[in-house]
């Protein structure tokens, strides 16, 4: 609580305390009137000032202006009727108020929850001077300073680490409380929280350029690009109470003249300005105008907090309306990096196939090289390889250990006359000949990531209808990974610019108000996650590329939570939606009790700060995320 | 030219008043006030000084909404 609010409160105690007391005292006349006007004075005073400044600025409509209209109006119709009843005039300004205070308090408070759950900002950085270590602010670090980070605490910048090993803590980035081990010459990440050992850190960035900052300067900002539902409820808000004032003069002055004039009844002016009065009361839009955006702020916040970034409240509509999700193959889908699944048809022992495939290979660079080193295992011994020959889109030819041994495509065999025997499997297939002899081949492939299968099942069962696979790669391998993890259709051999003329494609054909996703890595399809209607870009811990082009950022290479991250916007607006619903819905319901005369202000009050509490209340879900 | 500024406000609506006021003032191509973070995001237009021109936004904020802040 605040000064502000703390004050609030104590007017809103003393001004229910005088009006419980005043019912006791048996009062009449002016004496009355003058009692009542003490708790209705503590308790509106400000709004009778404020609603004063506003008719000096021409605001009509200001929401002070029309309590100050409906309660001065039922205190005078009170004088005027002479029945004395001045209760309801200072209990709708007490409920008034204390929904203000509510509304306050809550707002002020998720406004302190979300921010904490996204507190992530270091408060400092340990460097060391003459010796000792010094805190300082993490934005007087230099790029190339060597900073401490010592058990417990946050990384405050990223960096290498010179110095130390131990396990980092990486789940207010990626919202999984994975440990990663890190070691010297390891990059690392701010906003990682070092749990084991002591390590010295060489900064790479400023600190306003580290991970932490970028990632808590996005989610900030999100909220700030409004959502359609926003707009609609700004706009309506717009309408709404001039609306409803203009109804309230009309319900206030025509059925009377129409008793009075062809009816032939007595005018009942009073009963008529009464239901008019209640009308006011009802007609101001704070619980719609305040619900929507805290909805947003708290669906943003919390999937924040599960490791989703949304880049704005109109991403995450968007996101919530996917229906065909298109995915990129590699890196995505698949890990991205080649490894060795098979050695077949191989007459020696399997490792003793891959030693001398890495051994011939040793020269090369290429990714199949590396993945066959990788299989081996061992440290590959140079010496015992002579004349290797690179035989461009072949494969190489090289003497090891006095042996000819080729390596290679079925391109490279047949130049070398080697009948060789194909392979059923998918993959990368490179053939090996000894001293002219088929030895067998070794399948190399793509792996799929261990989650990829469900994370589509998922998807599928979150309501997308339609799932694409964009590759690069050949068609045989694009068919046999959509296949396995049930992706619906796939497009193969694409260059970069092929896949965005797919999407545009793909964004043609799909049905009016379907949206459609593409998930990328965000290395070079950049082009293709802006042209989608949201693009998603995963893996993006500490790729900048990727956080730029994107609409919402997953921070670690799960495919799980692109399904997470659809589950979180569609809960998000669902609240949204009920918000609006629930609270346009009491207010025409009280409007319309009102008018028949079923509803008093008293109701009419409550309908007003009641709605607004369980829209407020209904908001905050939003920010439970964590079940999805 | 983008700017943020922070701001002080107590209701929702009031923020959006002050939003539309804050885009109709002159050499103000487009203002975003966030309520939720308590933040104004003018972006202005090319030769309108921002000092000058967030006085007007601060004046003409005061007067749809008299209990607000804008802190130049």
């Amino acid at each position: 609580m605040n000064k502000k609010q703390r004050t609030m409160l104590a007017r809103i105690l003393v001004a229910a305390a005088l009006l419980v007391a005043l019912h006791f005292v048996p009062a009449t006349g002016a004496l009355r009137f003058l009692l009542y006007l003490v708790p209705y004075l503590v308790i509106g005073y400000d709004i009778l000032i404020k609603a004063a400044k506003g008719i000096r600025n021409r605001q009509v409509f200001d929401e002070n202006f029309l309590m100050a209209i409906a309660t001065v109006g039922a205190i005078a119709l009170a004088l005027y009727e002479g029945s004395g009843d001045y209760t309801e005039a200072v209990a709708v300004m007490l409920f008034y108020q204390v929904g203000e205070w509510f509304q306050s308090y809550a707002v002020g408070r998720s406004r302190r929850n979300i921010s904490e759950l996204m507190d992530i900002r270091p408060d400092s950085a340990n460097v060391e001077r003459d010796g000792a270590l010094v805190q300082v602010d993490p934005d007087e670090v230099e790029i190339g300073s060597v900073i401490v980070v010592q058990p417990g605490e946050k990384v405050p910048i990223d960096g290498v680490v010179l110095e130390g090993a131990s396990t980092l803590n990486t789940s207010a980035l990626t919202g999984e409380s994975l440990p990663r081990e890190v070691r010297a010459g390891d990059e690392i990440l701010s906003g990682c929280i070092n749990m084991s050992g002591l390590i010295k850190v060489r900064t790479t960035k400023e600190f306003g350029e580290s991970t932490v900052s970028k990632i808590l300067d996005l989610v900030e900002n999100a909220s700030s690009r409004k959502s359609k539902s926003e707009d609609f409820i700004s706009k309506f808000a717009r309408v709404y109470t001039p609306a409803v004032c203009i109804a309230a003069l009309a319900l206030a002055v025509l059925p009377p003249l129409v008793r009075l004039l062809f009816l032939g009844l007595p005018a009942a002016w009073g009963t008529w300005i009464y239901r008019a009065l209640t009308f006011l009361v009802i007609s101001c839009p704070c619980a719609l105008v305040i619900s929507i955006p805290l909805s947003f702020f708290a669906g943003i916040g919390g999937a924040s907090n599960a490791g989703v970034l949304v880049k704005g409240s109109n991403y995450l509509e968007t996101l919530s309306k996917t229906r065909v999700v298109v995915f990129d193959k590699t890196g995505t889908l698949t890990q991205g990096v080649f490894e060795v699944c098979g050695v077949h048809h191989c007459a020696m022992e399997n490792q003793k196939l891959l030693e001398y495939a890495a051994l011939a290979e040793s020269a090369s660079s290429h990714p199949i090289a590396k993945s066959i080193e990788k299989a081996y295992g061992k440290p590959v011994d140079r010496s015992r390889v002579q004349n290797v020959q690179e035989i461009g889109g072949n494969g190489v030819v090289a003497r090891v250990d006095g042996m000819e041994v080729a390596a290679g495509n079925d391109k490279l065999m047949e130049r070398l006359g080697v009948p060789c025997i194909p392979c059923h499997s998918v993959g990368t297939i490179v053939h090996m000949a000894l001293d002219g002899k088929y030895a067998g081949h070794i399948v190399i492939a793509d792996v799929v990531k261990p989650n990829a299968k469900r994370a589509v099942e998922t998807l599928k069962r979150a309501g997308v209808q339609q799932t694409v696979m964009l590759t690069g790669d050949s068609r045989r391998v694009a068919e046999q990974v959509a296949a396995d993890l049930g992706v619906g259709r796939v497009y193969s051999e694409l260059l970069p610019a092929d896949k965005v003329a797919k999407v545009e494609e793909l964004l043609a054909e799909k049905p009016e108000g379907a949206k459609l996703a593409f998930v990328g890595d965000g290395i070079n399809d950049a082009p293709v996650l802006r042209r989608a209607d949201i693009g998603i870009a995963m893996g993006a811990m500490g790729s900048d590329a990727a956080i730029e082009a994107a609409d919402v950022v997953l921070m670690d290479d799960d495919p799980m939570k692109i399904a997470k991250a659809i589950r979180i916007s569609r809960k998000c607006l669902r609240i949204v939606y009920e918000n609006i619903v629930f609270a346009i819905g009491i207010k025409i319901i009280c409007l319309v009790l009102g008018a028949l005369g079923l509803a008093n202000m008293w109701l009419a009050i409550f309908a007003d700060v009641g709605v607004m509490i369980l829209a407020v209340l209904n908001a905050i879900r939003a920010l439970f995320v964590k079940n999805l | 030219m983008k700017k943020t500024y922070k701001i002080e406000v107590d209701c929702a609506n009031c923020a959006n008043k002050m939003e539309e006021a804050a885009c109709k003032t002159p050499g103000v191509a487009k203002a975003t006030v966030n309520f939720m973070t308590l933040k104004m995001i003018v972006e202005f237009l090319d030769g309108h000084d921002p000092k000058t021109v967030m006085q007007q936004v601060r004046a003409n904020c005061k007067r749809v909404e008299d209990d607000c802040e804008v802190y130049l």
